[in-house]
C-alpha cells in the first residue's frame, strides 16, 4: 500500500517537472518529437533509479559514520557523472540496439538536476507516506525515484505531443518558440494541480 | 574586449535567463518573491565568479579528455562552500532556497561559462564575465520574482502594496511558467522594436 501511495504522490501530486521544476532544461530543449522525449525519459529512468541506489548507500555506510555530511554534493555529483559514463560504457558492450536508441541523451543526463535532485530529496526530507513524517528507507527510495522518473517521462511525452500541434498553429510572432511553449507547459500545469489531494 | 564590455554584455546582449534560456530550473523554482529570487542570484554569481577565475587558472593542467568531470568538481567544491557559508550566516534563506542551492552544481550557466569562456581567457577576464552573467542572472531573477510577487500576493520585496491576497496560482507552479513566458513575450516585443 505505501508503494502505491508513493507511485502516485511522485507521478502524479508532487510530478518533479511541473511543480518541483526539476529537470527544465530538457524538459524545453528536447521535447520537439514524441520519439526523442521518449528516449530521454526512458535513459533518465534507468540512470535515476541506479544513481538513487548509489548515493543511497553512500549517504547512509559512508558519508554519515564518518561524519562528513557536508562532503555530499560533491561525491553525488561525481557519483553521478562517473556512473553516467559507466552506464554509457557497459550498454555499448551489452546491447547496442538500446544504445542507438538511448545512447545520444547519456552525457545530457549529468546535467540533469532531476537526478541530483532526487538523490539529494531521498536522503534529505521527511516524507508522510502513510502515518508519521519518517525517512525513507533504501527500497522506497528506490521505488520513489523510479515513480518521479517515470513523472518526469509522462510530463515530457504530454509535452512533447502539445508541442508537435503548436508546430502547426498560427502563433503571433513575439510567442514563437520558447514563450507559447512555455505558456503551454503552465497550463499543463494547471492541469496537474486537479490531482492535489488524491493522496 | 574591455572587462567593463564583458560585464554589460552578461546583463543585456547575452542574458542568462531571458536571451540564452539558461538556468531554468532555479529561475521558476525559487521565484516566488522579489527576495527569494535575488537570494538565488546573488549565490548563483559568488559560485560563478569563483568557478571563473579557478578554472581559468587551472585550466592548462588539465588533460583535454576529463576537463568537465574536473570542472564539475571545481564548481561542486564552491557549491559546498557556499552551503557551508549560507548555513552559517543567512539560515532563514537557506531554508527557503532549499535543494536548489547544491543543485547550482548542475546549472548549465555556470558549466557554460566555464567551457565556454573561462578556459580559454585569463583570471581577470573570466572574473569579470562571472559578475557580468552573475548580474544578468541575479536582475533576471528579481525581475521574474518581482511579477509573481505582485500578482501573486499583491506586494513587492515583502511590502505589501494593496489590501489584497492576489492570485494564489502565479505563487504555485504553474505561475511561474506563464509568467516567465509572457515576460519572454515582452522581451521578444522590445527587442524587435529596437532592431
Amino acid at each position: 500500500m505505501e508503494y502505491i501511495i508513493i507511485i502516485i504522490s511522485a507521478v502524479f501530486v508532487n510530478n518533479i517537472l511541473l511543480s518541483q521544476f526539476l529537470g527544465v532544461c530538457p524538459f524545453l530543449g528536447v521535447s520537439n518529437k514524441v520519439s526523442t522525449a521518449a528516449g530521454m525519459s526512458g535513459a533518465v529512468t534507468f540512470v535515476m533509479a541506479v544513481a538513487t541506489l548509489v548515493t543511497y548507500m553512500l549517504q547512509y555506510f559512508v558519508l554519515i559514520p564518518l561524519k562528513i555530511e557536508f562532503m555530499q554534493t560533491v561525491t553525488f555529483i561525481v557519483v553521478i557523472a562517473s556512473l553516467v559514463q559507466m552506464v554509457e560504457i557497459i550498454m555499448k558492450k551489452i546491447s547496442p540496439s538500446l544504445y542507438q536508441a538511448l545512447g545520444i541523451f547519456l552525457p545530457l543526463i549529468t546535467t540533469n538536476c532531476a537526478v541530483l535532485g532526487v538523490a539529494i530529496l531521498v536522503v534529505s526530507k521527511e516524507f508522510t507516506f502513510g502515518g508519521d513524517p519518517h525517512m525513507l528507507n533504501m527500497a522506497q527510495s528506490v521505488v520513489f525515484a523510479v515513480a518521479s522518473a517515470l513523472g518526469f517521462g509522462l510530463a515530457m511525452i504530454l509535452f512533447a505531443g502539445l508541442r508537435e500541434q503548436l508546430e502547426l498553429a498560427n502563433v503571433p510572432k513575439s510567442f514563437k518558440g520558447t514563450p507559447i511553449a512555455l505558456i503551454t507547459a503552465g497550463i499543463l500545469a494547471l492541469a496537474f494541480m486537479g490531482f492535489a489531494g488524491l493522496v | 574586449m574591455s572587462r567593463l564590455a564583458l560585464i554589460s554584455r552578461g546583463v543585456i546582449k547575452e542574458n542568462p535567463v531571458f536571451v540564452l534560456l539558461l538556468g531554468m530550473c532555479p529561475t521558476l523554482g525559487t521565484t516566488t518573491s522579489a527576495i527569494n529570487g535575488m537570494g538565488m542570484g546573488i549565490a548563483t554569481t559568488f559560485v560563478l565568479i569563483m568557478s571563473n577565475m579557478a578554472i581559468s587558472s587551472i585550466s592548462g593542467l588539465i588533460p583535454n579528455k576529463v576537463r568537465i568531470p574536473s570542472y564539475i568538481v571545481v564548481i561542486a567544491a564552491f557549491v559546498t562552500i557556499l552551503q557551508l557559508l549560507m548555513q552559517a550566516y543567512t539560515p532563514g534563506l537557506y531554508e527557503t532556497l532549499g535543494l536548489f542551492i547544491p543543485l547550482i552544481v548542475v546549472n548549465c550557466i555556470v558549466l557554460g561559462r566555464a567551457e565556454a569562456f573561462a578556459s580559454k581567457s585569463g583570471v581577470m577576464d573570466s572574473a569579470a564575465d562571472g559578475v557580468g552573467i552573475g548580474i544578468g542572472f541575479t536582475l533576471s531573477l528579481t525581475v521574474l520574482g518581482a511579477v509573481r510577487e505582485l500578482l501573486g500576493s499583491a506586494s513587492i520585496f515583502g511590502v505589501k502594496l494593496i489590501n489584497s491576497d492576489g492570485m494564489l496560482v502565479f505563487i504555485l507552479a504553474p505561475g511561474a511558467f506563464i509568467a516567465l513566458g509572457y515576460l519572454l513575450v515582452i522581451f521578444n516585443k522590445f527587442k524587435s522594436r529596437i532592431s
